[in-house]
């Protein structure tokens, strides 16, 4: 005996019948309405984060299959594995085991090459998002909170990369833990007993890789997956910003949708990163552990560098000056713990950056309209002196490679870098603020007097012009969409009952920041319609 | 009017503002045109291009089955040992190389046709849709406050300040517990820093040979790591003592050496110095013969054997510790005493 909505389910395809089943239970068309159509627009900037979300997802595979095999043990042992160099050497097992993933494991070194070079990748892309982000203005409201999770997964990608490759415990690894120690102890007070609780005792002791590995597979990633999920929800709660041009405006998004585009370009993306990244392992060995043997407190090669995305830290520990005081029988180690400082200082600055630009306009709305980093031309000019410094610091951090491959002195690299760090900032910002100027400059002169031609006319009286078509109304719009802030001023000083007040030093500072943004010459004022009126129903003189 | 005291007049008008109206709009020259129509691609309107395109996106997905297949195949055949020659990549992994490159394959293949099918044959067609404000309307947003002025006011937790405040109290002491289970994660400092595993008497024993060392074993330009009698590899804690004891021996001629000190705790100019750099601990491993300069290949501290191993270049801030020796009975090269300072990198209690 059956019922008639037997009937009528026995009719549905099964998927749809799973489908009304799981609904009954999760409500999944209710949650599935505003997604699977939901429209995502296009531009090639906006695949920079999803380079990063790919190559996180393939280091957490190729990760969980590294712990099949990874020993995170600091015992001894002496190595009988298939690596003959390295036959009857006395090293810890963590070492011992990374030798046997890469040459006794099939398939082990490829996914231990993979692992490794997403894990740069997915920084770089990282770093790379977070730059497309900053250029563009799309940090500001409702995104501030975003910016934050991305800002705190770039971090703790920094410490799950060192966390990482602190593992093997080869004579590099090992190395890189040492600075880390030396600098723990630098910290004034505490230095000692964070090295001593760190290390379960003195270095290196046997717990450090222990530790760095629930840390590296547990902790970390645990924190960062629930943010990378949190940070995909909002992108879909906020829908994606979008550039100016035609019909797209703050209130509206125009794209393709999730289902089918999306899915299919988005999900086939996630393969074609992964396959390049298995390409690169294939041909390109990366931290061939093997090389220098296992990690001695006591042995050390040259060039030793750290992964490239802690380059920046390792710059501020080489070019400071080994400052050292000694009072009331203490020891301030400012030369290494100014350094250690710096080093998250550096990253604050770009991580409070949009709380900042909020106070400086004052500007309480929503922005989902993107803005070309030339018409916001000293945020430009702060991100590419941002860049700059951390790039000056990168320099820094490989000084001795910038000798020995460029036969260079390298004392000279780092007296380059130490003034570098101050000046280049500083120079960075006034170049990329006249450039943005300039191509301000040149789009106000496009909208007015339309596009170069190449084609040259001569007149009857014999000079020689060159035509200029005008742009279509697409291109005069997207030119011209964007809005200019005035500067803010320093509202009365007298209330409306005549009650004198004093203007306040952060108000001063405001709008003296809001002057430097917006004031007369820090942006080229746009072509107003009446100029534009004027010059087309003029006789096309330029 | 906002928070910063500022008017809404300098905030450029937002754009409904500025393009309401149909008249305006006629004098607007940078009016939004809208949305552009539709452009057609090529598979849109030619069946036999759409159909290419089906064929290149099958024959991709088939790429990747035979890659996969490729790769198993691989995996199965070649030993992991086995060494290639690949041109231009040299001397490689036969297997790494095979499985990297049949993964990569199979794996690209899939997302490179996925894409070319959502880029040629999926509708192509833009939508528009609304956007709505993040903040919720007044309403809703009083509704929300009264909910939870409402849930407040029900638990007492303003009036009742006794439970309140116990409360914070209770809460801010249970994590204590957690922070005193941390305590044994390390021993204390104590004076472990300062003390290292020479003592008076011990011999110097040269690394490489593991052989006691005589002054004549020592010549000028050369340079030798030693570490003390009795300190073996088998030890439980020999990386931590070798972390700390690690030395290394050069002879300058006496009259070279322009440190005094320097020269008394010299055995005929053999001096011997600690190996870890006084910067964050790297073992310095880089000598210069004629100048009797020493780099740390870490971060370049450099400093000057004939002069006390003071800092002459780099961000190391102070000088390496010196080992007095001398030589014992039998003519070996033996310690006179423990370094008089700590070695390695500073911390704050060192003074």
């Amino acid at each position: 005996m059956s019922t008639a909505s037997d009937e009528k389910s026995r009719q549905a395809p099964a998927g749809e019948r799973v489908a009304d089943w799981a609904d009954g239970r999760l409500g999944i068309y209710g949650a599935a309405k505003g997604m699977v159509r939901k429209v995502f627009p296009d531009h090639w900037s906006f695949m920079l984060g999803e380079i990063a979300l790919w190559s996180f997802v393939v280091i957490i595979l190729t990760g969980v299959y590294l712990t099949l095999f990874f020993h995170p043990s600091m015992n001894e042992v002496v190595y009988d594995g298939s690596y003959v160099p390295m036959q009857g050497v006395r090293m810890t097992e963590a070492y011992a085991s990374t030798l046997d993933i890469s040459f006794d494991v099939r398939g082990g070194l490829l996914i231990r090459q993979i692992h490794h070079w997403a894990a740069l990748i997915f920084v770089a892309a990282m770093l790379v998002h977070m730059m497309r982000v900053f250029f563009t203005g799309a940090f500001r409201k409702p995104r501030e909170i975003n910016w934050v999770f991305g800002f705190l997964l770039f971090v703790l990608a920094l410490f799950t990369g060192l966390t990482g490759y602190s593992l093997p415990d080869d004579l590099l690894s090992g190395t890189g833990v040492r600075f880390a120690q030396g600098a723990i102890l630098s910290t004034p007070i505490v230095g000692t007993y964070i090295s001593m609780f760190l290390f379960g005792g003195e270095f290196p002791g046997h717990d450090i890789v222990a530790r760095f590995y629930s840390i590296h597979i547990l902790l970390l990633p645990g924190i960062m997956l629930g943010l990378v999920v949190a940070h995909l929800i909002l992108v879909f709660y906020h829908k994606h910003t979008q550039f100016a041009g035609p019909g797209k405006t703050n209130n509206n998004v125009i794209g393709a949708p999730f289902m089918p585009i999306y899915m299919a370009k988005a999900g086939g993306f996630f393969f074609l990163i992964f396959g390049v990244i298995a390409i690169i392992s294939a041909i390109a060995t990366i931290n061939p552990v093997w090389a220098i043997g296992p990690y001695r407190p006591d042995q050390v090669s040259t060039g030793a560098q750290p992964d490239w995305y802690l380059g920046f830290s390792e710059g501020l520990i080489r070019v400071m000056p080994g400052w050292e005081i000694n009072v009331w029988g203490h020891t301030f180690v400012l030369g290494v713990f100014i350094p250690l400082m710096i080093f998250p200082m550096v990253l604050v600055v770009l991580a409070v950056y949009p709380f900042i630009e909020s106070w400086v306009t004052g500007d309480k709305r929503e922005h989902h309209i993107l803005d070309r980093p030339r018409n916001a031309p000293t945020r430009t000019g702060i991100g590419v002196a941002w860049l700059t410094w951390y790039f000056v610091m990168l320099v820094g951090g490989g000084n001795d490679i910038w000798a020995t491959h460029f036969h260079l002195s390298i004392n000279t690299i780092t007296w380059f870098v130490r003034i570098a760090f101050f000046v280049a900032p500083v120079v960075a910002f006034v170049v990329t603020k006249r450039i943005c100027l300039g191509l301000q400059r040149r789009d106000a002169e496009k909208v007015l007097h339309g596009r170069e031609s190449g084609i040259i006319k001569r007149l009857p009286h014999g000079e020689f012009i060159e035509v200029h078509e005008p742009l279509d109304q697409s291109a005069l719009h997207t030119l011209t969409a964007h809005e200019q802030y005035k500067p803010a001023e320093i509202g009365p000083t007298v209330d409306e009952n005549g009650v004198e007040r004093k203007a306040s030093p952060t108000e001063k500072l405001r709008v003296k920041l809001s002057k430097g943004y917006y004031g007369e010459g820090n942006q080229i004022p746009k072509p107003t319609a009446e100029e534009y009126n004027e010059i087309t129903s003029g006789h096309g003189h330029h | 009017m906002s928070d910063n005291g500022i008017s809404h007049e300098n905030l450029p008008s937002s754009e409904q503002e500025s393009a309401h109206g149909e008249v305006e709009r006629a004098h607007d020259p940078f009016v939004d045109p809208g949305m552009p129509a539709h452009r057609p691609r090529i598979q849109d309107i030619d069946e036999r291009a759409a159909k290419r395109s089906e064929r290149t996106v099958a024959g991709l997905f088939t790429l990747s089955m035979l890659a996969t297949i490729g790769f198993i195949a691989c995996f199965v055949a070649f030993p992991v040992d086995k060494i290639v020659y690949v041109w231009p990549f040299g001397h490689v992994s036969a297997l790494n190389f095979s499985l990297g490159l049949t993964l990569g394959v199979a794996l690209f293949a899939v997302g490179a046709g996925a894409v070319h099918w959502a880029r040629t044959l999926m509708s192509d067609v833009e939508i528009i849709q609304e956007r709505h404000p993040i903040e919720a309307t007044p309403e809703v947003a009083a509704q929300a406050k009264r909910d939870f002025l409402q849930g407040a006011a029900e638990s007492g937790f303003g009036r009742r300040k006794l439970i309140r405040n116990t409360m914070f109290g209770a809460l801010a002491l249970v994590p204590l517990s957690g922070v005193v289970l941390l305590r044994d994660l390390g021993p204390l400092p104590e004076d472990k820093l300062r003390k290292t595993f020479w003592k008076k008497g011990l011999m110097l024993i040269n690394q490489n040979t593991n052989e006691p060392l005589r002054p004549e074993d020592v010549t000028v330009g050369s340079l030798t790591f030693a570490q003390p009698e009795g300190l073996d590899e088998h030890n439980e804690n020999f990386n931590n003592e070798i972390a700390k004891a690690a030395l290394m021996i050069v002879r300058i001629q006496p009259a070279d050496i322009k440190d005094k000190r320097e020269l008394e705790w010299s055995h005929e100019g053999i001096v011997a110095y600690s190996k870890i750099c006084t910067h964050v601990g790297c073992p310095i491993s880089l000598y210069e013969q004629q100048t009797h300069h020493v780099l740390c290949p870490c971060h370049q501290s450099t400093f000057d054997l004939s002069d006390g191993a003071r800092v002459i270049f780099g961000p190391a801030g102070h000088a390496l510790p010196q080992l007095r020796i001398g030589v014992n009975g039998e003519g070996y090269l033996e310690a006179l005493g423990d370094f008089d300072e700590p070695v390695g990198p500073s911390f704050w209690e060192r003074g």
